[in-house]
């Protein structure tokens, strides 16, 4: 396992901020379109990492047109531009699903 | 000669300058010795015979022992045979790497497959199984009929069934090498590989 992440190694992103589950994020995604390329801007609440090393992933949902959406972003992936963490939240879990049957405001997250 | 012998190490992926990843097989690929070269003259037909990976002496064959020591090699645990193409000049002795290879070869993989024991028609030969329903009861996952009544009176040969699968020598035709890595020797290959991690791979380029 570890000469995978040896050779992986150089893949890897670092300039990925620190956040988890529970925080509110925004991605800024590089969408090409034909010859163009613009940045389109992902906002939600992060609700699981997942995976390790080169293939971890993470989850973001939001609710959008009060339907719940949700994009898996490769965290290490070249396509994503830039990731802001706007607030830190206070959860106690590493998955936060039951955010997927929550509204309005029971779905919010307590400020850390 | 473009052939190796590698280990299964672990799939992993890798991610393209776009961002499209790529799921890749990762095999720890020689370096591979040639142990020896056969000729049409003395042996009937061209080929050249590779080692890998290898082994003590306590733990090799005497007669084996005498066949590495001919080519100059130490004693290699794992010996395969490659087509030998014209022109090509090789001796005993001579290492084979990576190198021979290049990103976006087209590479023949062949390996044994994971034993799974033994099992249904469903899982062996992709059966369809049968309702669920409809009056149905415990024939799910069975086979249905095995052929006609009086006439032949007996089953043919070769009829699939439930038996043993997996553990069988597989060959994947195409597979595309996506990265090399020299320094250690590693082969980045398109795609899921047969066998399990560590299992013998033989690499061929066509």
């Amino acid at each position: 396992m570890d000469l995978i992440n040896t050779v992986t190694a150089n893949q890897l992103r670092t300039d990925i901020p620190e956040f988890k589950a529970g925080d509110t994020l925004r991605v800024h995604v590089r969408v090409i379109e034909g010859e163009k390329e613009r940045i389109q801007i992902f906002e939600g609440v992060c609700i699981k990492r997942k995976g390790s090393g080169v293939h971890e992933t993470f989850t973001v949902h939001k609710v959008s047109n009060g339907i719940g959406v949700e994009r898996v972003f490769p965290l290490h992936s070249p396509r994503l531009a830039k990731i802001e963490r706007l607030r830190v939240g206070r959860v106690r879990r590493a998955k936060l699903y039951y955010l997927r049957n929550l509204r309005g405001k029971a779905a919010r997250i307590q400020e850390k | 000669m473009s052939g190796i012998i590698g280990k299964k190490v672990r799939m992993t992926q890798i991610f393209t300058e776009d961002g499209t990843v790529i799921p890749v097989t990762v095999v720890q690929a020689g370096p591979c010795y040639v142990t020896q070269v056969k000729t049409v003259d003395a042996d009937g037909y061209a080929a050249v015979q590779v080692g890998f990976e290898e082994k003590k002496e306590k733990n090799t064959p005497k007669p084996l022992q005498g066949h590495f020591k001919k080519a100059g090699v130490n004693n290699l645990r794992y010996i395969r045979e490659f087509p030998l193409r014209e022109g090509e000049n090789l001796k005993p002795g001579d290492q084979l790497g990576v190198d021979q290879f290049s990103v976006g070869d087209t590479v023949v993989v062949t390996g044994t497959s994971k034993g799974k024991g033994f099992q249904g028609v469903m899982k062996r030969h992709g059966f369809s199984g049968a309702n669920k329903t409809h009056g149905q009861s415990d024939r799910w996952r069975a086979p249905g009929s095995l052929g006609q009544s009086s006439w032949p009176s007996r089953v043919f040969k070769g009829l699939k069934m439930a038996g043993r699968t997996g553990n069988r020598r597989v060959t994947l035709p195409s597979a595309r090498i996506a990265q090399i890595d020299t320094e250690r020797n590693l082969l980045f290959i398109t795609g899921a590989l047969p066998g399990s991690v560590n299992s013998v791979l033989e690499i061929k380029k066509i």
